[in-house]
């Protein structure tokens, strides 16, 4: 919009260009950079005169700069090959800077702007061939350790432009591993993986022998050694990147988690049995036993050697290291080459179970969740139990929540072993009794996964004897209640086990099938009917009644068009409830039935508004009537935006649909305003505010607009041109003839929709005790719940607390109090801070979440602002409107008067 | 030939007493004063008599450095300095100037009033030789004298060990002390930086042993202390009162607080209170966990360690205690281990190294049945475990650090004979560097080849670096310069500069050459031949023709003459200055090929 004047702008800056300043003229190079970066303007113009002032300039700093901005240029310009080798060629003639900024810039250039492709040079003379990665090969060892660094980076740059690199290069950064300075040496670490992944099964020679092996293998073991480097920064990396090096050979991978199996890496074919030998037969004592340390008889010099480097006991050194960073990257690298590897994962077990001993929480937290996520390849021993389960008694919270999580997915191999982890937490429940929830769940995962080793257990468990009969067991007792989650999960797959239950543990079932029918399956048992196991047993859920249910509730509704306003009242009101119930029963299809229901619900509302008597009436005698249609409106809105933001998993094509009925409400609003206001002013702006919103709309669904034929706004955009030069009386009319003749738009169903819902676990409102404070100061409240599928709950989620009087209160929870234990689900753990002024009685205030939403949020940014200095946080952290979507909770509060 | 010399007076294949002297650049420094645990009559201190036989010993050595606070690092100073008589300065980090007078003291204590030893150092001695002590901070170069520097690098090991760099010029040596690769539960690993010192000195305890995962050695302890505990036995874990203790002490408070077990766990000493003070104050010094937490909670605080009375040894019920000395060779450990070990319930955790001799030697051999003073015999059947939990590195801990220091040749002490030669090979092998392990009283001489700074001027320096084009390590770059050497100074200026200071006038060198060439033409059409002849071949230099005949390229003058003799042939005068002779070589065997036939 403002390139001309942006050129003027420019033209004033080269002006001033002549400046003898350079702290002036750098300042100018600068903006020079800045300006070109900006929307709408066309930087080729000025990329002459900046090479023109490259060429005659003397203060490295200022060419440092102009080089930069002749990189934004660059990077403005991606297509022009032309100019990009112009450039590139500008590059190359600074290289030989005496400054290190002007050579960093200039191979910052080269690796964004220069490619791969040879690129004949026009006049005749002088070298004609250029191959951009050897100019940036031949920085690889500049004088400059920031040159060094900056060499490989513009290498690294290549790569990610997907340029691919020279296998040349690998011995090139090899030998960079041993440079002085770390930023180096971090570079080169990266650049050695990089060409691992390119070149993974090319053959490379090891030095002083002749024997060959894998590529990805040698980079492997130089990596794995640079996890004993110097330099935590460079150890941080190594450990990271030795995570994805999941093509390397697996007796490579093997010795990381042998320190004292020094295999090397010149002869392993030869010597690797024989090395084996070695240490079983103990060259090195393991400092575990006394006098294990006395060397043995000499041996061939030959056959051991290399300590140093090879991929030995690299995880053992990367989880011992002294910085919880290092250790923490060596855990997650441990993770996810187990996850690749099966036999490794069984290796690195009893190291993961070592790290469950960390001093640094995070670390412990880590290796949990680590352990977790490759449970399904391994199986715990009787010992390594006994040791993940000693960490129940970890005074962490998120420790042992973390821990039951890697509970229910462990396989465990003995009935003991069951027994150890039922008891262990039992303990952790007498302990901690706030756990219960999270134990019972586990439990009942245990149970399930393991029928036949709960299946001896079970008299024991239940305390029944053959010949005697014992007390009954009190039934409100979380432990017990424990104990049958986990039997009764075991019997759901085992049917031998019920004929072990006593009586009473018939009626306990009862009981706790109803008030804990998410932990406790329907069983089969003798002499009882099960209605829904009989059912819903043998079919696949391709052809589940349910849902084919839903989908012919749905399809119903479709001939809502041809039906008389009463019955398609009727009929939308029937489908409300059946959909409503099936989510009731169907907890899979409980948010792809909630969803359509709302949407019918909203249709239900706009057909009952223009269904009133408001608009045949005469003018002063609706007055009253038309709160109804109103309330439908607002009610219409809300709905809409509970479609739009508490759902995870709308895609776009239900977005327009919801928008529109949200445009439709707009306009069922203006025209009640429109009826029940006297007077044309108020109107004016009201109309000119809907015919906003339908550009508005227009603009942000355009390609969606032809699947919206017949609706509504495809009307109304037809009659657009009319609609803004009309009075607004006339506006109105039109809009609510439109409005009438508007057909019912189908709600496409999403693949995977899921209501956001939240519970709040404490404060659990069952105090009696009122939380004395003094009043004008704060009392802490600790606030736990549990969020499931809401997209990023940092921005979103809010707290808010209701006073007795009305005041209300919203509170930004901090990002680090939202944990996300599993996919879609996170856990809020927050304190809020109440404060009031003195009440003479203790009262309650409700405590209750919130989904903020922002609906600008999804649209396109307008083009001014692009360019602009707005942070997008800015933006973004706008709330346009709060849902509430958790139960309130009641909490007993009494501020007093402070003492004087 | 300059040289660095260095003989171990203790430590040298032996694990005591650690003493090591040192001649480097003209200067003498001594690395340590310790004594030996093994020995009661002389030979528990270094012999110093071979420093100088008479004479103070403080106009023989330019200063001393004390790495660590064990007494096997430090515990003949104050003899050292205030018997036999040194004056000079006494370097050590400021942890070690705290806690050393503690054990210095204790030490003196336990052989004076407990052993009777007369002609020992008193606590005024420990007092004076204390305040010949310079504290110095970790990296901090501090110059002893005019040539002489030393720096100070993180060791773990113990609270304010340090290894340390002695540098004189370009010569450097690096004295490790004791040190340890692998973070604890309350120190961090040593860290050195690529010096690429001359001589590394090395201790070499651990010299064949690779220790398994430190985790692994926590797990092991915990379990069986926990075990032991459960089954209501006692548990002794005889430690020396520093270093060791606290990690263990930690980690049993740890895992007391964690697992809230609340069987009590007892320290002995009065020693300890004041030397948990220090650690308490030299959070600096620990690991990056203390480090981070000591706002909240400071580590050393400890909520379950109690202090122990005699009394509490017969108390009935499960216990853990701590008793000093770790070897079991005197004091409360070995009262607590005769009244225990009776009993098959309880236990003694061996936590570290022993000295041959010591009763933990014996019961960690094997022997139950113990010879004790007075004929008495003392069955041991309470379980003894060993668990190495001794900071000092291991094999790969040493490879490592000889890795990331670079040295040219490593020296090795501290550590038994036999295993020296085994690690002596290995670097040897891994690293083709010299590896010395000399025995106490054998001096290594070392030569050095020291490099002589020569200054160089700016101008000479850039106007060198611009004329290169590109950067190759590959190549070594010819430089343009004069050498100027003066009163033991050299300095690299340009040749006009060095006229200049030196008030010489510059000679003009030039060579002249003939070179004969068969032209029956004329002498200006051959001059012209010439000329665009060069001006073919010599693309990238500037050739002319002059008005007078002559060509020059850049400023070689060539003229062409008829022969005197044979008109058919003509001479062309080649003239150049010593500075083009290279350009000019190339020219006249250029022309000494002939012209091409074609041109005209």
């Amino acid at each position: 919009m403002a390139a001309h004047l942006k050129k003027r702008v420019y033209e004033e800056f080269t002006k001033v260009v002549q400046e003898n300043d350079p702290s002036v003229r750098l300042k100018i190079a600068s903006l020079l950079g800045l300006l070109s970066k900006t929307a709408g303007f066309s930087p080729d113009c000025i990329m002459d005169d900046a090479i023109n002032i490259l060429q005659n300039e003397k203060s490295h700093q200022v060419l440092a700069q102009l080089l930069d901005t002749l990189l934004a240029i660059g990077t403005k310009l991606p297509e022009n090959q032309a100019i990009q080798n112009r450039l590139v060629d500008v590059a190359c003639k600074h290289l030989t800077d005496t400054s290190h900024g002007v050579r960093n810039k200039c191979l910052q250039l080269l690796g964004n702007l220069g490619s791969l492709e040879k690129s004949v040079t026009k006049d005749g003379e002088g070298l004609a061939v250029r191959d951009v990665q050897k100019i940036i090969g031949d920085y690889f060892s500049d004088q400059d350790p920031r040159v060094r660094t900056a060499a490989i980076k513009a290498m690294l740059q290549l790569h990610e432009r997907g340029l691919k690199l020279h296998q040349t290069i690998y011995n090139q950064a090899c030998k960079l591993l041993s440079d002085d300075y770390e930023q180096v040496r971090s570079a080169a670490v990266q650049l050695i993986w990089v060409v691992s992944q390119l070149y993974p099964e090319s053959i490379v020679p090891i030095p002083s022998s002749n024997e060959e092996i894998r590529l990805v293998d040698d980079a492997f073991g130089k990596i794995c050694h640079m996890v004993s480097d110097g330099s935590w920064v460079v150890r941080v990396q190594a450990a990271k990147l030795l995570g994805s090096m999941e093509q390397v050979s697996s007796h490579f991978l093997e010795q990381t988690l042998d320190k004292k199996l020094m295999s090397d890496l010149r002869r392993k074919r030869t010597a690797h049995e024989r090395a084996k030998e070695l240490y079983s037969s103990g060259e090195f004592s393991s400092g575990r036993k006394w006098g294990d340390d006395a060397p043995k008889e000499e041996i061939d010099t030959g056959a051991v050697n290399l300590i140093e480097s090879g991929a030995c006991g690299a995880f053992v050194h990367g989880l011992e290291d002294e910085m919880y960073e290092v250790r923490i990257a060596a855990v997650e690298a441990l993770c996810m080459l187990a996850q690749s590897s099966p036999s490794f994962a069984e290796k690195c077990l009893d190291f993961l179970v070592d790290m469950f001993n960390d001093e640094i929480e995070e670390v412990r937290l880590q290796s949990i969740h680590t352990m977790r996520k490759i449970s399904n390849n391994i199986t715990l021993r009787e010992d390594q139990l006994d040791t993940v389960l000693a960490v129940l008694e970890d005074s962490s919270r998120d420790i042992r929540e973390a821990l039951h999580e890697l509970l229910c997915c462990t396989n465990v191999s003995t009935k003991e072993g069951i027994h150890l982890a039922l008891v262990e937490l039992l303990k952790n429940l007498t302990k901690y009794p706030t756990d219960r929830d999270s134990i019972w769940k586990c439990l009942k995962f245990l149970g399930s996964r393991h029928p036949t080793l709960v299946l001896p257990l079970v008299p024991e468990l239940l305390s029944t004897h053959p010949f005697f009969d014992t007390a009954e067991p009190d039934m409100d007792d979380p432990a017990y209640i424990a104990v049958l989650v986990l039997i009764f999960n075991a019997a759901k797959t085992c049917p031998t086990m019920p004929a072990l239950f006593s009586d009473h543990t018939f009626r306990h079932y009862a009981y706790l099938r109803d008030s804990l029918s998410h932990l406790v399956p329907a069983l089969r048992l003798p002499g009882r009917k099960l209605v829904s196991s009989t059912l819903s047993a043998n079919i696949t859920p391709h052809e589940d009644p349910s849902h084919q249910f839903l989908q012919q509730s749905l399809e119903r509704v479709y001939s809502l068009q041809h039906l008389d306003p009463q019955g398609a009242q009727e009929l939308l009101e029937l489908t409300i409830r059946d959909l409503q119930r099936l989510g009731e029963l169907q907890s899979e299809l409980a948010g792809v039935a909630d969803f359509s229901a709302t949407y019918l619900r909203c249709q239900l509302l706009l057909i009952k508004a223009l269904q009133e008597k408001l608009w045949n009436v005469a003018a002063p005698l609706y007055l009253k009537q038309s709160d109804l249609a109103s309330a439908a409106a607002k009610q219409i809105m809300e709905e809409t935006y509970k479609m739009e933001f508490m759902y995870s998993g709308v895609e776009n094509k239900q977005v327009v649909i919801i928008h529109h009925m949200r445009l439709q409400a707009k306009a069922l609003q203006l025209i009640v305003t429109a009826r029940t206001t006297r007077g044309v002013d108020p109107l004016f702006g009201m109309c000119e505010k809907f015919l906003q919103e339908v550009d508005f709309f227009q603009r942000c669904f355009i390609a969606d607009l032809p699947h919206l034929q017949d609706s509504f706004v495809d009307k109304l955009l037809d009659l657009m041109p009319r609609l803004m030069t009309s009075k607004p009386v006339e506006v109105v009319k039109i809009v609510q003839t439109m409005l009438r003749q508007s057909t019912f738009l189908h709600l496409p169903l999403p693949e995977q929709i899921h209501k956001a819902s939240a519970t709040i676990i404490e404060p659990a409102g069952e105090s009696d005790n009122p939380l004395r404070f003094t009043s004008g100061l704060v009392v802490a409240l600790d606030v736990d719940a549990t969020l499931e599928h809401v997209q990023d709950p940092q921005n979103t989620v809010k707290v808010q607390v209701l006073y007795p009087d009305g005041q209300a209160q919203m509170i930004h929870p901090k990002p680090a109090d939202f944990r996300n234990p599993g996919p879609g689900r996170h856990r809020l753990i927050t304190q809020v801070y109440l404060s009031h002024t003195a009440w003479t009685e203790p009262c309650q205030v409700e405590v209750r979440l919130l989904l903020a939403y922002n609906s600008n949020s999804r649209l396109p940014k307008s083009p001014w602002v692009e360019g602009g200095e707005v942070s997008p946080q800015v933006e973004t952290s706008v709330i346009e409107g709060t849902i509430p979507f958790s139960k309130s909770v009641k909490v007993y509060i009494m501020p007093k008067p402070a003492r004087r | 030939m300059p040289e660095i010399r260095v003989t171990p007076l203790g430590a040298g294949q032996d694990v005591g007493r650690s003493c090591i002297l040192v001649s480097i650049g003209g200067k003498n420094v001594m690395l340590d004063c310790g004594m030996h645990m093994g020995f009661n009559d002389d030979r528990r201190f270094p012999d110093f008599s071979y420093i100088t036989r008479n004479g103070r010993l403080t106009d023989f050595l330019d200063c001393v450095i004390i790495s660590h606070f064990h007494l096997d690092h430090c515990g003949a100073l104050p003899y050292f300095s205030e018997m036999v008589g040194y004056d000079g300065p006494i370097y050590m980090t400021h942890p070690t100037q705290a806690i050393c007078p503690i054990l210095l003291e204790d030490y003196r204590k336990i052989a004076v009033d407990k052993k009777g030893e007369a002609n020992f150092f008193t606590s005024q001695m420990i007092k004076d030789c204390m305040k010949k002590v310079v504290a110095v901070h970790l990296h901090q170069t501090v110059q002893v004298d005019d040539e002489l520097e030393i720096k100070a690098y993180y060791a773990g090991h113990v609270l304010g060990a340090a290894m340390f760099q002695i540098k004189v010029g370009s010569e450097s040596v690096v004295y490790t002390g004791d040190y340890n690769m692998t973070p604890d539960r309350h120190l961090g690993a040593a860290w050195i930086d690529k010096c690429r010192p001359n001589l590394l000195i090395t201790e070499s305890t651990y010299a064949t042993t690779i220790r398994d995962s430190k985790r692994c050695r926590e797990r092991d302890f915990l379990k069986k202390v926990h075990e032991a505990v459960e089954r209501g036995g006692k548990v002794l874990i005889p430690v020396f009162a520093l270093g060791r203790a606290q990690e263990l002490c930690i980690l049993l408070e740890t895992f007391w607080e964690r697992m809230n077990l609340k069987a009590p766990i007892y320290f002995s000493t009065g020693l300890t209170e004041k030397a948990n003070h220090y650690y308490k104050l030299f959070i600096t010094w620990t690991n990056q966990k203390i480090r981070k937490t000591f706002v909240q909670r400071n580590m050393f605080e400890f909520k379950h360690i109690k202090a122990f009375d005699r009394a509490f040894a017969d108390n009935p019920g499960p216990m853990v205690v701590f008793a000093t000395p770790g070897m079991l060779h005197a004091g409360q450990s070995l009262q607590i281990f005769r009244k225990w070990a009776g009993n098959e319930k309880n236990m003694v955790i061996m936590p570290g190294y022993c000295v041959q001799g010591t009763v933990g030697h014996k019961i960690l051999s094997g022997q139950r049945k113990l010879e004790m003073e007075g004929r008495q015999v003392l069955e041991v059947k309470m379980q003894v475990e060993y668990m190495s939990f001794s900071a000092h590195a291991d094999a790969k801990g040493i490879m490592q650090l000889v890795g990331q220091a670079e040295p040219e040749n490593v020296l090795l002490v501290h550590g038994e004979a036999k295993k020296m030669e085994f690690l002596k090979q290995k670097i040897e092998q891994e690293f083709r560097v010299n590896c010395y392990m000399p025995a106490n009283g054998e001096t290594v001489t070392l030569p050095t080849s020291p490099s002589i700074p020569v200054g160089i001027s700016l101008g000479l320096l850039k106007r060198e670096m611009a004329q290169g084009l590109l950067p190759d390590a590959k190549k070594p770059r010819l430089l343009h310069g004069t050498l100027i050497m003066k009163d033991s100074n050299f300095r690299l200026v340009s040749s006009e500069q060095a006229l200049k200071e030196l008030g010489l006038a510059e000679h003009q060198l030039r060579f002249t050459c003939r070179v004969h060439l068969h032209d029956p033409r004329k002498e200006q059409e051959t001059a012209l031949r010439v000329y665009s002849h060069l001006k073919s071949v010599l693309k990238d230099h500037c050739v002319q023709h002059l008005p007078d005949g002559s060509v020059t390229v850049e400023s070689i003058l060539i003229q062409a003459a008829a022969h005197s003799e044979d008109p058919g042939t003509k001479v062309l005068l080649v003239s150049w200055t010593y500075q083009d002779e290279e350009l000019g070589s190339y020219l006249t065997s250029l022309l000494k090929k002939g012209l091409p036939q074609g041109a005209t």
